[in-house]
């Protein structure tokens, strides 16, 4: 038999959240390890930083140099890399640095030692640096993408990117609209899906954490949540969270901005 | 039709058994998450008594009335649909042996004889054309066909339509004509009740009916009249087929697309609307992978992608497709327009597009 | 019971690379009973299944009288694809078809033929080629006239050349963009029209690209063509194959079960329409 595919996850800069989706896996966790070799794992034991593998999943942002430095090693060393969560794939929620006035000015304001910090003007996707083979949105991703994806990849497929709008999961889920119904500023209509419409199912409003949908018509959404009453800065900071550097939403952000400063 | 006899509110439960005794898992009306749904009903007291809805394009709020009513309401956002298309079928199970050999195997249709109270004329319509496309095409689906076979319904007149309603303009409402098993009426003191086939016949003799009177019919008539009446909106009365067709380029479809959300909720909520996507799903382990169909939308990308093209990119296609198959070429394929005016799509699309508005906008009101 | 989303299993019993993303899969239903039971026409397809990916209507190009292979001729481009790819002879995938309607066979019997077709490996093309050729008596002459977009993506090139030296075939091959070695003409498909033999009461077979047929039709029509001889062979995104997850609309039809071979008039409202 052949040798098992060999598998990697790095951390960037990130909270390790999208880790959890393979930790918490439990079963499936042990399946996995019958399918392929963990190599590289830090949360789970393995360390092996430098090792080449057949596919590595990359978690977290672009931040620092050092962090520039290593995923163009990263990429190097994996047949196949595929960026998870949001920071891998859009920045993160600490690209709002990215929008910060006065370049990084802001660093002495909240470090007593700001010698210390180094860091990138910005906080970028992985995709920025180096080609990427997929990348799974969310924050966090869940068990079901990245098994997804490592069984795609061990039956020599891509995984499966899912772009329609978090709406149509809510509904196959007999859901009630809770922008509809209530009244609720939900973002499900501009946010990808993959979450299983796990807000709206628990009565509470999408915030994006999956990202832009394909074909997000953020103008319109925007204009609902004005007529819900949420104020242009409030409209802004629905767009600017976690997902505020994927174009759509920074773009949508922008927009509001700069409606909330022209009435101020 | 006559009225077979009087059922009093207070029976209501009496019918729910009845439904329980003959078999049936009851399915009905109930408040929840802030709406009227369809779900598994065991006590009559879980009906709506006494709610309220107030639909307009955007918004649905329920309320409390001080009044005895339980079908003082318009369809909330899903009807029939889910019980027969549901959201997602297992279509078939794969499975592949070490030595790489496939077997496959049909997905049983899981169904259990299920009775539905309440059911709207939309809804019977609506059912109407699910029929048509799930069972009377190519072949029949046998998921669908397996949850149609053991099916009893129990209509409700409408009485209390919304401001999106619109079924007077479609032709199929507010009174339950055909379709159903039974039919229920709703007066102040209970509900007039006539059967619509043997097997509703043959149940209304197990229900503690009274005779019904001449004022009571008379009373129920006023009502359904006065909701037809109550209707504040309506599809252009003209051949929307061939306008709409007609009007492919007009402004109209890119105006309307800078409002549309591309959300695909109008779809997820239209009791006609039927396409599917199917997938694969396979085990982590490799040894088995299930087919599975689910609910999808002419909104999305996937749907009309071909090896590397999207055939409608944008929005302004993507809501013409939707509106000429509903109003337009569904007459070609079933015979009639794919629309019952049930309004939900006005209710729950979330910016609000109105399909009587964007109609008679594209293909103008008159009645040519 | 019907059981019309059921695959049955099919061996890969050769694999034909045709050019770089172009290869041709020669299937086997496994199943003898099922083998024997099965039939179909130029012009339809099958839905071809990857074990745990998916699957993919791609059209059948062997003859309906070879009773041993079932031949599929597919690009690589999707997820499915891609991953059939890479199957090696022996490997197996899930089969379920024949679907849809096929090319006008009986229609066209005692008359001129004239196929014309376009872009990438024009399989339903082929399949209904394939079957003239082996029913020579049955057919007047035939004309085939393909074009491509660029000279290299010429794929059954020995095949074209073959055809040409057979009597009563007539081959005329265009390229948009020209290559060393190419030994066709330089342009759209329809530059090859003034040279072609295109007989008046012909019946005419297209496939390809919808603009690029909507052209050919225009011309065709100004030589004579009668609308109701001209047939299409239309592609669309497909899941069930049957008539029921609704992708494949085009209008009033769905091309699964109306097509996917369409009369020009059926078709002639919204071909080329983009959106449809």
């Amino acid at each position: 038999m052949d040798a098992k595919p060999r598998l990697a996850v790095h951390k960037f800069s990130s909270c390790d959240g999208c880790q959890l989706a393979f930790l918490n896996q439990g079963a499936e966790l042990l399946q996995l390890a019958t399918l392929v070799e963990i190599v590289h794992f830090a949360q789970a034991g393995f360390v092996a930083p430098d090792a080449t593998v057949d596919m590595a999943f990359v978690e977290g942002s672009i931040s620092t140099p050092e962090d520039e430095k290593r995923i163009r090693l990263v990429r190097k060393n994996s047949r196949y890399l595929v960026a998870i969560g949001a920071c891998a794939t859009a920045g993160g929620l600490q690209a709002l640095r990215n929008r910060a006035p006065g370049g990084a000015g802001w660093i002495a304001e909240i470090y007593p030692q700001p010698g210390h910090i180094h860091a990138l003007p910005a906080s970028t996707a992985v995709s920025a640096h180096v080609p990427v083979d997929a990348e799974l949105w969310g924050c966090p991703v869940n068990g079901r993408q990245v098994l997804d994806a490592v069984r795609g990849r061990l039956f020599g497929v891509t995984p499966v990117v899912e772009t329609d709008k978090v709406c149509l999961e809510c509904k196959r889920q007999q859901g009630v609209c809770v922008l509809v119904a209530h009244g609720a500023p939900c973002m499900g209509p501009v946010t990808r899906t993959g979450c299983g419409a796990l807000c709206p199912r628990l009565h509470r409003d999408c915030y994006a954490c999956y990202g832009p949908a394909e074909n997000a018509n953020t103008q319109a959404l925007g204009r609902r949540l004005a007529d819900l009453g949420l104020s242009p800065a409030a409209i802004a900071r629905r767009f600017l969270s976690i997902n505020n550097a994927a174009t759509a939403f920074r773009d949508a952000g922008d927009r509001w901005q700069e409606e909330d400063h022209g009435d101020a | 039709m006559a009225a077979t006899g009087f059922l009093l509110r207070g029976h209501m439960q009496n019918l729910l058994d009845a439904l329980r005794a003959a078999g049936y898992r009851c399915v009905g009306p109930q408040v929840r998450d802030g709406a009227i749904i369809y779900d598994t009903l065991s006590q009559a007291d879980d009906l709506p008594w006494g709610w309220r809805d107030e639909q307009k394009p955007g918004r649905y709020r329920l309320g409390r009335h001080d009044s005895p009513w339980g079908f003082a309401w318009a369809n909330g956002p899903q009807g029939l649909k889910p019980l027969l298309f549901a959201s997602a079928d297992t279509l078939q199970t794969a499975r592949r042996t070490d030595e790489g050999a496939l077997h496959f195997e049909s997905a049983t249709p899981h169904a259990i004889a299920t009775a539905v109270l309440g059911v709207r004329a939309c809804d019977l319509a609506a059912l109407r054309l699910q029929d048509q496309h799930f069972l009377e095409g190519l072949v029949p689906d046998p998921h669908y066909a397996a949850r149609r076979a053991d099916l009893f319904l129990i209509a409700v007149h409408c009485t209390h339509p919304a401001a999106t309603c619109f079924c007077v303009s479609t032709g199929d409402g507010p009174r339950a004509e055909h379709g159903f098993d039974l039919a229920l009426g709703e007066t102040e003191e209970g509900f007039l009740g006539t059967a619509g086939s043997a097997a509703g016949a043959g149940f209304a003799k197990r229900l503690p009916l009274r005779a019904a009177e001449p004022r009571e019919q008379d009373a129920l008539e006023a009502r359904i009249t006065a909701a037809a009446a109550a209707q504040q909106r309506s599809l252009p009365a003209r051949d929307l087929r061939a306008a709409l067709f007609a009007n492919l380029r007009h402004p109209r479809w890119e105006e309307v697309a800078t409002r549309c959300l591309s959300c695909g909720n109008c779809t997820a909520v239209c009791p006609s609307c039927f396409c599917h996507a199917q997938s694969e799903e396979p085990t982590l382990d490799g040894l088995s992978s299930m087919s599975v169909r689910r609910w999808d939308s002419c909104f999305t990308q996937g749907h009309s992608a071909i090896h590397g093209i999207v055939i409608r990119a944008d929005t302004r296609q993507r809501y013409r497709q939707w509106l000429t198959h509903k109003l337009g070429s569904w007459h070609d394929q079933y015979g009639r327009s794919g629309c019952v005016g049930c309004g939900r799509c006005i209710t729950w699309c979330p910016v609000g597009i109105d399909i009587t508005e964007e109609a008679a906008g594209i293909c103008g009101s008159g009645h040519v | 019971m019907s059981e019309p989303h059921l695959m049955h299993e099919a061996v890969i019993c050769e694999r034909i690379q045709e050019s770089p993303t172009i290869f041709t899969l020669r299937l086997a239903f496994t199943d003898p009973e099922h083998k024997a039971r099965y039939r179909f026409q130029p012009g339809q397809f099958n839905m071809v299944g990857l074990y745990g990916v998916g699957q993919s209507p791609i059209s059948i190009v062997s003859d309906p009288e070879d009773e041993h292979l079932l031949d599929h001729t597919i690009r690589g481009l999707g997820r499915v694809s891609l991953g059939l790819s890479r199957l090696a002879p022996g490997g197996r995938v899930g089969l379920r078809g024949p679907y849809g309607r096929g090319w006008p066979l009986a229609a066209a019997e005692g008359r001129n033929i004239v196929l014309v077709t376009g872009g990438l490996g024009c399989a339903p093309a082929v399949s209904v080629i394939r079957y003239i050729l082996r029913r020579r008596e049955r057919f007047g002459h035939l004309t085939i006239l393909q074009g491509v977009k660029h000279a290299d993506d010429l794929i059954w090139r020995q095949q074209y050349e073959r055809w040409s030296g057979l009597p009563d075939v007539y081959v005329g091959l265009a390229a948009d963009v020209s290559a060393p070695g190419w030994f066709g003409q330089v342009g759209p498909v329809t530059v090859l029209f003034d040279r072609a033999p295109i007989a008046p009461g012909s019946l005419v077979m297209l496939c390809g690209p919808e603009m690029m047929m909507r052209a050919v039709v225009e011309d065709l029509r100004h030589r004579g063509i009668d609308e109701n001889d001209i047939w299409l062979s239309m592609e669309r995104n497909m899941h069930c194959a049957v008539g029921l997850c609704g992708h494949c609309q085009i209008g009033p039809y769905f091309v699964c079960r109306n097509g996917p071979v369409f009369s020009y008039p059926e078709l002639k409202a919204l071909l080329g329409e983009r959106g449809f």
